[in-house]
């Protein structure tokens, strides 16, 4: 027992160690691994394939960033869908889009402090938080916080930029999404979210995974549910600010919440739920691309619609 | 044989609504003790309480030596509710899976091993769905169901195993085989707290029986216990006579 005990705190110990260490590494990945290897893949698909699709600078971040959505969204929202709780990532999104909104007026003043997506990641993580304190004294996550949420986000971020001098367009690719407005620093952040999500989850799944399904037996086996909780929704958050670039804060629950629905149509492990609804998720990114490309549509709109087809097609193949 | 679980004095109250009266009872190790009491005696709460999941307004219990709400190691312990979990309905999820979630508590970060994956197959092996591990949770019937939650508690080698009314809605063959089960996994050393509101399964198969509505009328061995007229006397004061109504959970 006492054990046991000493075991667990050995982990935990080198747990937290291993944080400022994996932190390191992945800052240094970010800053001096990532840019070769994406100049290298995407120098040799330009050259392979030599068409506008995967030479033009925008669509390879466009791609590259829509990928990396494709991964941690669904991961994410497997937990999500499966404890109902689809809506947060849309009120996150809404929080976080107040966020932008705070940072385009904060950098129009002040230049050195441009970096509207900081300041939706902030608000999520400050909504994320709301969110939990809420559930926890008003007993879960029903929807009148949620809707509270979502509006009052958004309320937000349109009372800042009805005050502020703000370019609409810009506004609008927050909105809606826009997969041309992706700078190259947008990708590297998300290639951090993304490295953050999955290492997490690949070390808590189990955890995740037994709240989601049972929580009172979770508790009794003295995980620590709340602690389990405030890292769920503080993952969704990130998964949000990541997404929201190309799927605009409106659509962004979609890509939560779709993929992982076709992908329970079509089996009963939850394992495996988890890896085909992250392969629909790609589906929808890279159909979504291809077809606005081919069809002029918003991509945003494209890649929701795509993922609502395949999810219609899983629905009638499991008949 | 020593006590593992000891509950002194225990008093709880919902709001202003007294549910448990000042309750103290002790379980041995190796018993297999039955609660039973009318709708709103308190039953579940007591069971909570014991467990660690609530804490008393008043009183002390101590789990393994330990005092119950900080008792850490959750892998000794299992628990079989009597509804089916909140997401068992739809989520998909194997029987596989939910047997190994026994194994987290065990495993806390790190991956499951090989031993692990046989103790998880074992204990399917033992409860008798082995051949359902891949079906989704939610397609087994009511008896199989609770098999797995069995196998769950099994996986985690858990040495106390609770029960609350966990033959609900399943039928009269299963319950039967259910029960041979329990008995068969309390010969093998584990103790069980059962609640069950039927008194004629209880004397079969419980060793000891408690009666509480709200405080406790009687704790004895099964034997003794049918003796007094702790029933009676529990469920008069909830106006059902009968000793066989049913009492669901509070």
């Amino acid at each position: 027992m006492s054990l046991r005990t000493a075991h667990t705190q050995k982990e935990l110990t080198l747990l937290l160690a291993s944080i400022p260490i994996g932190l390191l590494a992945l800052i240094g990945f970010i800053f001096w691994g990532f840019p070769p290897v994406y100049s290298f893949f995407w120098g040799t698909a330009c050259g392979t394939i030599d068409t506008w699709l995967v030479c033009s600078g925008f669509l390879q971040r466009g791609f590259t960033s829509g990928i990396l959505i494709g991964i941690t969204a669904p991961i994410v929202g497997a937990y999500l869908v499966n404890r109902q709780m689809a809506l947060i990532g849309e009120a996150l999104a809404h929080t976080a889009f107040g966020g932008v909104a705070i940072g385009l007026f904060v950098g129009a003043a002040i230049p050195s402090l441009n970096y509207p997506l900081g300041f939706a990641l902030i608000a999520a993580a400050v909504g994320a938080l709301g969110m939990q304190y809420i559930a926890v004294t008003t007993d879960g996550y029903a929807d009148i916080p949620i809707a509270i949420m979502l509006t009052g986000g958004f309320a937000v971020g349109i009372a800042v930029i009805s005050y502020g001098v703000v370019f609409s367009a810009t506004v609008e690719s927050y909105l809606f999404g826009d997969i041309l407005f992706v700078p190259f620093e947008n990708v590297q952040l998300m290639v951090g979210l993304t490295l953050i999500v999955a290492a997490t989850v690949a070390l808590t799944h189990k955890q995740l995974l037994f709240i989601t399904f049972d929580r009172e037996a979770a508790r009794l086996a003295r995980i620590n549910v709340w602690f389990y909780d405030t890292l769920l929704i503080v993952l969704t958050a990130l998964v949000v600010v990541a997404a929201m670039q190309i799927l605009g804060a409106i659509l962004v629950a979609g890509m939560l919440v779709i993929p992982v629905a076709a992908a329970m149509q079509l089996t009963n492990s939850f394992n495996r739920g988890m890896l085909l609804s992250v392969l629909l998720g790609q589906v929808a990114i890279i159909g979504g691309i291809l077809l606005s490309y081919y069809w002029n549509i918003a991509t945003g709109a494209m890649i929701i619609l795509v993922a609502i087809a395949t999810y219609l097609i899983a629905v009638a193949v499991s008949r | 044989m020593s006590d593992i679980l000891t509950v002194n004095n225990v008093n709880f109250s919902y709001d202003d609504q007294p549910v448990l009266k000042d309750i103290s009872l002790s379980v041995r190790e190796g018993d297999f003790l039955g609660m039973i009491g009318p709708n709103g005696s308190g039953k579940t709460t007591l069971l909570k309480i014991m467990l660690g999941l609530q804490t008393p307004d008043s009183g002390t219990v101590e789990l393994f030596g330990e005092p119950a709400r900080s008792f850490e190691d959750g892998a000794r312990l299992g628990y079989v509710s009597q509804q089916s979990t909140e997401s068992d309905a739809t989520m998909p999820v194997t029987v596989r899976e939910v047997v190994a979630m026994g194994r987290y508590a065990h495993a806390g970060l790190r991956r499951l091993s090989e031993r692990d994956r046989d103790i998880i197959d074992r204990s399917l092996t033992k409860v008798g769905i082995a051949d359902l591990k891949n079906r989704r949770i939610s397609r087994l019937s009511g008896g199989q169901r609770q098999r797995a939650y069995i196998a769950r508690a099994l996986a985690s080698e858990a040495d106390l195993l609770a029960l609350d009314e966990p033959t609900v809605g399943v039928d009269a063959n299963s319950v039967e085989k259910f029960y041979q089960l329990l008995d068969e996994l309390n010969t093998d050393g584990i103790t069980i707290i059962l609640i069950e509101h039927d008194i004629g399964l209880l004397t079969e198969h419980a060793t000891s029986i408690a009666c509480l509505d709200g405080e406790l009328y009687a704790h004895a061995e099964t034997s003794e216990f049918l003796k007094t007229d702790a029933l009676e006397r529990a469920f008069s004061s909830a106006r059902v006579l009968s000793a066989n109504a049913p009492a669901g959970g509070n």
